[in-house]
């Protein structure tokens, strides 16, 4: 077992729904309720849901942009908001850093190549120019864009070249942990495979940790060691990826791993039927009582919609369904 | 099957030398025109003791409403005519840049600065800040501009500085009002989350990534100001409450020379070409900024 660089315990995130002049709070949205992983050092871990799981959310607790309404973030196994603003800004900014999912949107239109990979170095760092121009174009070179780019502003590249720069920039200050939100999603997909091949690269040579947010699930299972599959605000699986893939056991991911499997009907032999979701995922606002999942779950029974299952180790992995006993 | 290649080959052909050479020295021309102009008029302001034929406050009783030199019954003493005391209109229009370019530069430089503080800080920071800063601008808004400007004139007394202040009072709110919305919309995108991940400080998110991105709507906005600053400081001094008579300023001219339009078009008309070539070639001018100011127009 590899060393826990990250934990997230019982995460939850509500959003207060406000009506009326008064703001009056009249109900509360769901996003996270009540979600547990871990990270380890050097490995990915994979976040797949629909949209609307709640996977940005804990994506952006994580980066510290929104505020859990409870739970834990352990970070080298201590607890991220009891760090003063002091150790925040040296223990736990610097180390964590993210890859957005636009690269047209994640860089300032008006600022340069060298000063968008170098803001970190500004920020953190008491280096000069010359020295913080000098680290930039090196990590432009690990991510296979030319000197030649520095100057030049983000509009001149292509979506693939944004995001290598987007990852130079995550990379600038020797982070333990990357929260990459789709990385590659909004990329052709000729593109995706060089962007994920770096990012892979990159975590062998910096031994860097990496929290996938996805929804494309060839995507998760070539970059990550451990996946989690979300839904509606709650972990359903979780676990080692090649025996999840191989062997998914909740509904849920069965559905995901079929749907993704592209047959066209006619090609639908006897043995592989496709298992095709009907409907949409509930209002988090007021979730299905029971497994959340039984609304739209061919196997559910009668107690799918009556009681919550728990959390039960069957095999290797994790699941949260009340058909393994 | 033949005709195709030669019809795509005809066309492209047109394109390289025609359109885009002409849309070059267009492009060029609404450039260089109004900001030579600009240099022009402000040369013209800053020299004006060397260049006006006449003192533009000396009267001359018996020479009232001539016409200017080149229609009949003018003379090449007085080249754009005199007014209704017997003013040289040249030598006036000439002094009259000073006040009314000093004015409105003045006054968009206050505002325009002030409003942009004032909205990045309200949009950026949110909460209480901006409840407080906004309902500020409301007061500013809805302040009758004019009354405002006719207490301070009674107040300070009128003139250069009076001007200057009763129009900067109340026209920053509408920068605050803009800038804050833009503000609003920009604080929100993937790069401001992304320096807030590099552990930038609001300080430098609103220096260093939301104000180069408000410039666009700010110099758009500045340069439609030129001339409603121009014409608001004569609507002032055609209420008496502006820079005092003996003085001119282009709005004080075609005010004046209102009564005489029929009988002596040349008073207010030089004034008013002037008030029109300066607005014009602001605009063209604020332009030409904004499309160099932004990287991803500039290399077009």
């Amino acid at each position: 077992m590899a060393e826990v660089l990250l934990e997230a315990r019982d995460i939850v995130k509500h959003y207060p729904v406000t009506r009326g002049l008064l703001q009056r709070t009249v109900g509360w949205v769901r996003a996270v309720d009540g979600v547990s992983f871990t990270v380890e050092q050097g490995k990915t871990f994979s976040l797949v849901g629909e949209s609307g799981a709640g996977k940005t959310t804990i994506a952006k607790a994580i980066l510290l942009l929104e505020r859990l309404t409870s739970g834990n973030i352990l970070f080298e196994g201590k607890d991220v908001y009891k760090f003063s603003a002091a150790q925040l800004k040296t223990g736990y900014r610097p180390k964590v850093q993210s890859v957005q999912q636009n690269p047209w949107s994640s860089m300032n239109p008006r600022m340069r190549v060298r000063d968008i990979v170098g803001e970190p170095l500004f920020v953190n760092t008491k280096q000069p120019k010359k020295e913080v121009y000098d680290n930039v174009s090196k990590l432009l070179d690990q991510v296979g864009i030319g000197a030649e780019g520095m100057t030049r502003y983000p509009h001149e590249f292509s979506g693939g070249q944004r995001q290598r720069i987007a990852v130079a920039r995550a990379l600038a200050l020797h982070p333990n942990l990357l929260v990459l939100d789709e990385p590659v999603s909004a990329l052709d997909v000729s593109i995706r495979a060089q962007i994920m091949n770096l990012l892979k690269d990159l975590q062998t040579q910096f031994n860097l940790s990496y929290i996938v947010i996805a929804h494309n699930l060839a995507t998760v299972r070539y970059m990550s060691h451990g996946v989690a599959i979300m839904y509606l605000g709650q972990l359903v699986e979780y676990g080692d990826t090649e025996e999840l893939f191989k062997n998914p056991l909740h509904p849920y991911t069965r559905a995901l791993i079929s749907a993704s499997q592209l047959t066209l009907p006619e090609d639908a032999k006897d043995g592989a039927k496709q298992i095709i979701l009907t409907g949409e995922m509930p209002s988090p606002l007021n979730p299905p009582p029971g497994c959340r999942f039984h609304t739209r779950c061919a196997e559910a029974g009668e107690l799918c919609s009556k009681e919550i299952p728990d959390m039960r180790q069957v095999g290797k992995n994790y699941v949260k369904c009340h058909h393994y006993k | 099957m033949t005709v195709a290649p030669n019809i795509e080959a005809k066309t492209t052909n047109k394109r390289k030398g025609g359109v885009s050479r002409w849309s070059r020295i267009m492009k060029n021309l609404t450039f260089i025109i109004p900001l030579s102009i600009f240099i022009i008029l402000i040369l013209t302001s800053i020299f004006a003791p060397f260049i006006a034929p006449h003192d533009p406050e000396a009267t001359s009783l018996t020479e009232r409403r001539l016409p200017p030199a080149f229609i009949e019954g003018g003379s090449t003493k007085y080249l754009l005519g005199t007014d209704s005391l017997g003013r040289d209109v040249l030598s006036r229009v000439i002094y009259g840049a000073r006040v009314s370019l000093s004015v409105s530069l003045m006054v968009i430089a206050i505002t325009a600065g002030i409003g942009t503080l004032m909205g990045i800080a309200s949009g950026y920071l949110g909460g209480r800040i901006d409840g407080f800063l906004m309902r500020v601008v409301d007061i500013a808004m809805s302040f009758p501009g004019l009354v405002l400007a006719m207490l301070l004139a009674v107040a300070l007394g009128p003139g250069f500085f009076t001007v200057v202040i009763a129009l900067s009072a109340l026209g920053w709110a509408g920068y605050a009002r803009l800038i804050r919305g833009e503000t609003l919309r920009i604080r929100n995108s993937d790069f401001v989350a992304q320096a807030r991940i590099s552990g930038a400080s609001s300080w430098r998110i609103m220096l260093r990534h939301i104000f180069p991105n408000v410039l666009n709507p700010l110099i758009i906005i500045m340069t439609l100001a030129v001339g409603m600053m121009i014409l608001a400081e004569s609507g002032m001094s055609y209420l008496g409450i502006g820079i005092p008579p003996p003085t001119p300023s282009w709005g004080s001219m075609v005010s004046d020379g209102r009564n005489d339009l029929d009988v002596a078009w040349w008073i207010s008309t030089f004034p008013g070409i002037c008030i029109g070539l300066v607005v014009l070639s602001g605009n063209f001018l604020g332009d030409w900024l904004r499309d160099k100011m932004d990287p991803r127009l500039r290399q077009l």
